[in-house]
């Protein structure tokens, strides 16, 4: 049956839908090691399904994705980005604490030298706090009904920019 | 010679039905159609000559209001009295939250649902550093009994029923309902509502813990033994589908993994000593309403013939209510979308449609503006509107369970009912759902189903209105609620006042006690009443907690 088809499908390693462009792009982008990302749930909510897809489909896309389950503080969420050395934080929130919680994790940030890190965020966040979080260095943030496609080339982007402006510095 | 069929639907209607009646008469409006055809309570069958089909209808079907309850639970429906239009609300300050309510009982909503704040939900006051950013945001926050004395401030606990998003926290929240009804004349036993206080589906889906499963099961169970004595009338837990449809699951798998949580309820009630027939009739259910309204119709009626069969067989219920799944829907949020928001309007309806004809007890639909913020009070009027419409102008509360005999929803309600059966057979095989969550196998199975249907969505196999089909550029986003600053400063300032008024003896002296009960084994609920009472906060009952009971890490 077409149910356990799919389901067949979906424990593969690669998915083929994802793996169309974007990612047969971004394996040759990655191909000496895969990049790491850290997938954070912070604050009191337990709305993980968004988080948890993105986790997958991230891996998928060929990424090594470090997620933190539900509930971390700001402390924590840097504290992991730091320890396995990450080279993105994507947060995931629907509580509407955004404002405050990624401000902290921003400033944390900060305080440990990392601003380097490329920060991008999800969940129902509104249009018109956009601006601020971007402020906060949050260039990428994906409300509902965003794409995958979208969500992973806007990344691929973001890690290569990030790349060439850090070894500039270090030449 | 009458059939077997028509010989048991005379002794039904001399019987059930007519007691019924004359408890609750059925209502002229919801007798006729719009073209004023007579509409009868409900149809059955016209097989009744072949007796192997009428014993089939029998078993698996049977009359409204009677085992296994497939066509309802109640013999009359809608047509004596309608589902309790109930819109889950709260948000900021219970000033705030109170003022909403009364607009919404001015509208003609029927019943009150409270949600309540992350930090109330988790057990941490308004200035604990953890409820920083979050407090008054997805729901009302409490601290003490003062915030729950201005939340129901004019509203007579002894005319409406409140529900509670509850769940961890769920005694200390009671007890503060019990509190109020005592303040305003209301006695316990004339308290009517429901606290979802379903521990398992935060471990599994939602994520509001706080304790770990053995100790979280105890202040369950605690509830339904002091409620079998005190609030005859109160639904002691709403066992939910809710949050595990909304993190991804199927039709079946919501169905399996409730009733399986419903499973280990009982279990535990049944092994603290409680009789099943004087708890389980007050046991209630929480389901989600997906737009795929004949698959939703077959579920809601799946999960009822086999809780019946559950209670029944293996728990050797004797009470017909103890069989009864009783539940409310919601429908389901995470269907909305933030683009062309007006067309949620429509998901909701269909979604709603879904729960009346699956013979839904109560209902929230959501608003069309969830997708981006808090609703808005006109997307909520609307929201309530679209149930209003359903209930007098479309006809369908006419009639008992108006899709039963239809080829595919009856296949569809076998097909989920095996399902269901197949998951809660294999939980058991893993020793329960303690167990089962332990391993993470339903969360598992959730994850998988998630994943498959947003990789749907992302190939264009799945449709969605406005996202993926049909796209359209939006200029103009609507207005949305938001929750401004203060409200937090608000919220603590109140706390520190009541924290300087009250009798800091009586708290120290009532939190003392709860704590030695706790190591015990004595009923929690009288203890963490008396703490309500002299004022004590919710963080401060449930640190105590805490620290006899440790924390729930996932």
């Amino acid at each position: 049956m077409g149910y356990k088809l799919l389901l067949k499908i979906d424990i593969q390693p690669h998915d083929p839908c994802i793996q169309s462009q974007v990612v047969a792009k971004s394996r040759a982008v990655n191909a000496r090691r895969p990049k790491r990302i850290l997938i954070g749930k912070v604050g009191l909510d337990g709305h993980d399904r968004g988080a948890k897809f993105i986790v997958r489909a991230l891996r998928n896309a060929g990424y090594e994705v470090i997620y933190t389950g539900i509930r971390k503080t700001p402390e924590q969420i840097v504290r992991t980005a730091i320890d396995e050395d990450v080279e993105a934080i994507g947060l995931s929130l629907l509580s509407g604490a955004h404002k405050e919680l990624f401000a902290r994790v921003a400033e944390l940030l900060k305080e440990e030298g990392a601003e380097n890190i490329v920060l991008f965020a999800g969940g129902t966040i509104p249009d018109q706090d956009i601006p601020y979080l971007r402020s906060l260095g949050f260039n990428w943030v994906f409300t509902p009904g965003a794409a995958l496609s979208e969500i992973l080339s806007a990344l691929e982007e973001a890690l290569t920019n990030s790349q060439s402006a850090g070894s500039a510095v270090t030449t | 010679m009458d059939s077997l069929l028509e010989e048991r639907f005379e002794r039904w209607k001399s019987e059930t039905l007519a007691k019924s009646v004359a408890k609750m008469p059925e209502q002229a409006e919801r007798t006729v159609t719009v073209s004023g055809r007579p509409v009868d309570t409900v149809y059955l069958p016209g097989y009744t000559q072949d007796r192997l089909a009428c014993e089939r209808y029998l078993d698996q079907l049977g009359f409204p209001g009677e085992y296994p309850f497939t066509r309802g639970v109640q013999p009359t429906m809608y047509r004596s009295r309608l589902w309790t239009m109930r819109q889950y609300a709260g948000f900021a300050t219970a000033e705030k939250t109170n003022e909403r309510y009364r607009f919404l009982l001015e509208s003609g909503q029927t019943g009150l649902s409270v949600a309540f704040d992350l930090p109330t939900q988790i057990g941490y006051d308004s200035d604990h550093p953890l409820a920083a950013g979050e407090v008054g945001k997805v729901g009302v926050a409490i601290d003490t009994l003062a915030d729950m004395e201005i939340l129901f401030d004019s509203i007579p606990l002894d005319k409406v029923s409140t529900s509670m998003t509850i769940n961890a926290p769920a005694a200390v929240l009671l007890a503060m309902y019990i509190a109020v009804g005592a303040k305003q004349g209301v006695p316990a036993d004339k308290l009517t509502g429901t606290i979802q206080n379903d521990v398992l589906k935060e471990y599994i889906a939602r994520g509001t813990y706080i304790f770990p499963p053995a100790p979280s099961l105890r202040l369950i169970t605690n509830i339904f033994g002091y409620a079998a004595e005190h609030l005859p009338l109160f639904n002691i837990i709403s066992v939910s589908g809710y949050h595990i449809r909304e993190a991804g699951s199927t039709a079946a798998q919501e169905v399996g993994f409730t009733l399986a949580d419903g499973v280990a309820y009982v279990e535990a009630a049944r092994n603290a000593g409680l009789d099943v027939d004087r708890f389980a009739p007050r046991v209630a259910f929480f389901f989600g309403a997906m737009t795929d309204v004949l698959e939703e119709v077959a579920k809601f009626r799946a999960a009822r013939r086999l809780w019946a069969r559950i209670m029944k067989e293996r728990f050797g219920a004797k009470d017909p209510r103890s069989c009864m799944l009783r539940f409310h829907t919601q429908t389901c949020g995470a269907t909305l979308t933030a683009q062309q928001i007006d067309n949620n309007v429509v998901r909701v309806t269909l979604q709603a449609l879904s729960a009346v004809l699956g013979g839904t007890q109560s209902l929230h639909t959501c608003s069309r503006d969830e997708a981006l913020a808090l609703p808005a009070e006109e997307a909520v009027q609307i929201a309530l509107r679209t149930q209003q419409i359903i209930a007098h102008e479309s006809g369908v509360a006419h009639t008992v369970d108006p899709l039963a005999g239809s080829y595919f929803v009856e296949k569809l309600t076998d097909e989920i009912e095996a399902e269901a059966e197949a998951y809660i057979k294999k939980i058991d095989e893993m020793g329960g759902m303690v167990p089962a969550i332990e391993q993470r196998y339903p969360q598992g199975e959730i994850e998988q189903s998630a994943y498959r249907y947003q990789q749907e969505i992302e190939r264009g196999e799945r449709v969605i209105v406005g996202v993926n089909r049909y796209t359209a550029d939006e200029q103009s986003r609507p207005e949305i609620v938001t929750i401004s600053e203060e409200t937090t400063q608000r919220q603590i300032d109140r706390l520190n006042t009541v924290r300087a008024q009250r009798d800091a003896t009586a708290v120290g002296r009532a939190l003392d006690a709860l704590e030695t009960g706790a190591r015990g084994d004595d009923n929690l609920m009288p203890l963490i009443l008396s703490a309500v009472e002299a004022y004590a906060s919710v963080g401060e009952i449930c640190d105590r907690l805490r620290k006899v009971f440790g924390e729930y890490e996932d």
